[in-house]
C-alpha cells in the first residue's frame, strides 16, 4: 500500500482533511520532498515516520502554510492552500492547532498568558470567561495550579503539555503534533503518548504525528506514513507496517 | 581578481536584498501596526527596555564627551581665544552633533543588539512561527511596539544626552578653566538655538528608525540557531552604525538647507 493515491472524486464533496499532491520542496540545494503524495483522513490520528531529517517537520508546516510547496499542491478541506498569503491562511491556521517540538511557548509570558493568547487573538471573551477556559484545558493536560508560572520554570515535558493546552484552547478540527515525544524520558513519553489519544479521543478531531519513536507511533496510530526519501513510502495501520515485507521499512521498525 | 569581484557583487546584492526586505517589514508594520487593538503593554515594555535601560549609558558616555570637548576647546592651540569660547563650543557640538549622534551609536547599537537577539532567539525557537500560526502578526506584535518606542524614546535621550553634555562642560569650566557659571551658561545659551535643538531631535527620529528597523529585520531573519543569533547581532550593530553615520551626513546637509 503505497502514498501514491489520488485525491478521490466523492472527496469534493467530502474533503479529506488534508491532500498533498506531488509536492516538491527544496531548501537551498537540499530537496527534501520530492513528489510527495499522501492522505490524511478526517477524524484518524495518523503518524508520520521516518528518520531524522528526512522533512517529517516540513510536512506538517506545509499544512499551515509556514512553507509553501516548490511544486505541487497541499489542500486542507479540500481548499488550496499552497500559495496563499498569511492574511488568507489565517482561517486554515484558526482551525489547526499546532504543537511545536520544543513547545515554543513566549518566553516572556507566564503560563496563563500563553495558553490564553489565541483566546485573546480570536475571541470577544472576556477575562473570567477566559480564566474557565484556560484552566479547564490546563487541567485537561494534567497541570492545574502553574499559571502564573513562567516557560523557563518548566520541565521538558510540562512545557509541552502547556503548548498543547495551547494548541487546543481554540478547539480546532485538527491538530499536528512535531515530534512531541523528542527529550522526553520513558515515562513522560508514555504519558504523553497517553495524552494525545486521549486528547484525540475527547476533542473528536485529526491527529497528525511527526515522530521517529516506533512504540509510540504503534501505541496511537490509526495509520502510520512512513517517509523516505522525500516521498511516501508506505501507509497503512500499524498491524499492516509491521506486517510489510519492504527491507527498508522493516530496517527502519528494527532499529 | 576575479573571486574578489564577485565577493563585492555578492555584498552589494545582499545589502540591496536587505534594503528591499526592510521596506517589506516597515510596509507590513505599519499596516498591521496600527489595527486594534494597540499593544499598549507591549509599548510600554519596551520603552523601559529601550528609553529606560539606555538612559545609564548614554547620559554617563555624553557628560564624560562634554567633558573632553570642553577641555579641547579650552586647551586648543589654534584657538587663541579658546578658553572664552568653551560654552560656545560645548553647546553648539553637543546639541547639533555629538547629542544625536552618540545617542545613536550608543543606545542605537544597544537597541539593535538587543532587539536582533531577543527576535533571532524567538525565530530559532519557533515563537515567530507560533504568533504567525495563533493568528497574529509579528509584524504588529514584535515589529511595531519596538520601533514606535525607540521612536519616542530616542529625541528624550538625546535630550538628556545634551543636556548632560552641556553639564559636563560646565564641571570641566569651573573646576578646570575656572570660567564662571554665569559666564559658561550664557555662551551656551548665546550660541545655541531652538532650531539647533530641535535639529538634533529631528536627526534622532531618523537614527531611531535605522536602529529599531535594522534589529528587527537581522532578528527576524536569523538561521542556525545560537551561532546564527550570534551572527546577526553583529550584523546588526555594524548596519546600525554605518547606516547612522550615512544618515547623519544627508540629515545634516539638509537641516543647513532648511
Amino acid at each position: 500500500m503505497t502514498g501514491g493515491v489520488r485525491i478521490p472524486k466523492q472527496a469534493k464533496r467530502n474533503p479529506p482533511f488534508a491532500f498533498f499532491d506531488e509536492v516538491y520542496k527544496s531548501f537551498d540545494s537540499k530537496e527534501v520532498l520530492r513528489g510527495m503524495t499522501l492522505l490524511i483522513r478526517k477524524g484518524e490520528v495518523l503518524v508520520i515516520l521516518g528518520g531524522s531529517g528526512n522533512g517529517k517537520t516540513v510536512i506538517l508546516k506545509h499544512m499551515v502554510g509556514l512553507v509553501a510547496p516548490d511544486r505541487g499542491s497541499v489542500f486542507i478541506n479540500g481548499r488550496d492552500i499552497s500559495r496563499l498569503d498569511d492574511n488568507r491562511l489565517l482561517p486554515v491556521r484558526r482551525k489547526v492547532g499546532f504543537l511545536f517540538q520544543n513547545g515554543a511557548l513566549f518566553d516572556s509570558m507566564s503560563v496563563f498568558d500563553n495558553v490564553a493568547f489565541p483566546l485573546k487573538e480570536h475571541t470577544a471573551m472576556t477575562g473570567d470567561e477566559i480564566r474557565v477556559k484556560v484552566h479547564e484545558k490546563l487541567k485537561l493536560v494534567g497541570l492545574e495550579g502553574i499559571e502564573w508560572m513562567m516557560p523557563a520554570a518548566l520541565s521538558g515535558g510540562m512545557r509541552k503539555r502547556v503548548a498543547l493546552a495551547r494548541a487546543i484552547i481554540l478547539e480546532p478540527e485538527a491538530l499536528l503534533y512535531d515530534e512531541p515525544t523528542t527529550g522526553l524520558d520513558p515515562i513522560t513519553t508514555k504519558w504523553v503518548t497517553k495524552l494525545m489519544r486521549n486528547v484525540h479521543e475527547s476533542l473528536k478531531i485529526t491527529s497528525v504525528i511527526v515522530t521517529h519513536n516506533i512504540q509510540s507511533a504503534m501505541a496511537v496510530a490509526d495509520r502510520i506514513a512512513f517517509l523516505y526519501r522525500g516521498r511516501i513510502k508506505f501507509v497503512g495501520t500499524p498491524k499492516e507496517i509491521s506486517a510489510c515485507d519492504d527491507p527498508i521499512v522493516q530496517e527502519f521498525l528494527r532499529s | 581578481m576575479n573571486t574578489f569581484l564577485t565577493h563585492v557583487k555578492t555584498g552589494i546584492f545582499s545589502r540591496l536584498s536587505d534594503l528591499g526586505e526592510m521596506a517589506f517589514l516597515w510596509v507590513d508594520t505599519v499596516k498591521y501596526g496600527f489595527r486594534k487593538p494597540f499593544e499598549i503593554q507591549a509599548l510600554l515594555d519596551q520603552m523601559e527596555e529601550i528609553g529606560i535601560r539606555s538612559l545609564s549609558i548614554v547620559v554617563i558616555s555624553t557628560f564624560f564627551v562634554g567633558m573632553v570637548l570642553a577641555i579641547q576647546v579650552a586647551y586648543s592651540e589654534a584657538n587663541f581665544a579658546g578658553r572664552v569660547m568653551v560654552g560656545i563650543g560645548v553647546g553648539v557640538a553637543m546639541t547639533k552633533e555629538f547629542g544625536p549622534l552618540l545617542t545613536a551609536l550608543l543606545a542605537g547599537g544597544r537597541v539593535s543588539a538587543g532587539i536582533t537577539s531577543v527576535l533571532g532567539t524567538m525565530q530559532v525557537t519557533e515563537q515567530v512561527d507560533a504568533i504567525k500560526l495563533l493568528g497574529a502578526t509579528p509584524a504588529k506584535k514584535l515589529v511595531f511596539p519596538r520601533i514606535a518606542a525607540a521612536l519616542l524614546c530616542f529625541p528624550l535621550l538625546t535630550a538628556a544626552a545634551d543636556f548632560m553634555g552641556i553639564a559636563g562642560g560646565l564641571v570641566v569650566s569651573l573646576a578646570d578653566i575656572k570660567m564662571s557659571f554665569t559666564t559658561y551658561m550664557s555662551q551656551v545659551e548665546r550660541s545655541v538655538t531652538l532650531s539647533d535643538f530641535f535639529g538634533g531631535l529631528f536627526k534622532s527620529v531618523f537614527f531611531a528608525f535605522f536602529a529599531s528597523l535594522i534589529g528587527c529585520h537581522y532578528g527576524l531573519r536569523v538561521e542556525g540557531g545560537a551561532e546564527g543569533v550570534g551572527k546577526a547581532t553583529t550584523r546588526s550593530v555594524v548596519a546600525t552604525s554605518v547606516s547612522v553615520m550615512i544618515a547623519d551626513f544627508f540629515l545634516t546637509k539638509l537641516l543647513v538647507i532648511f
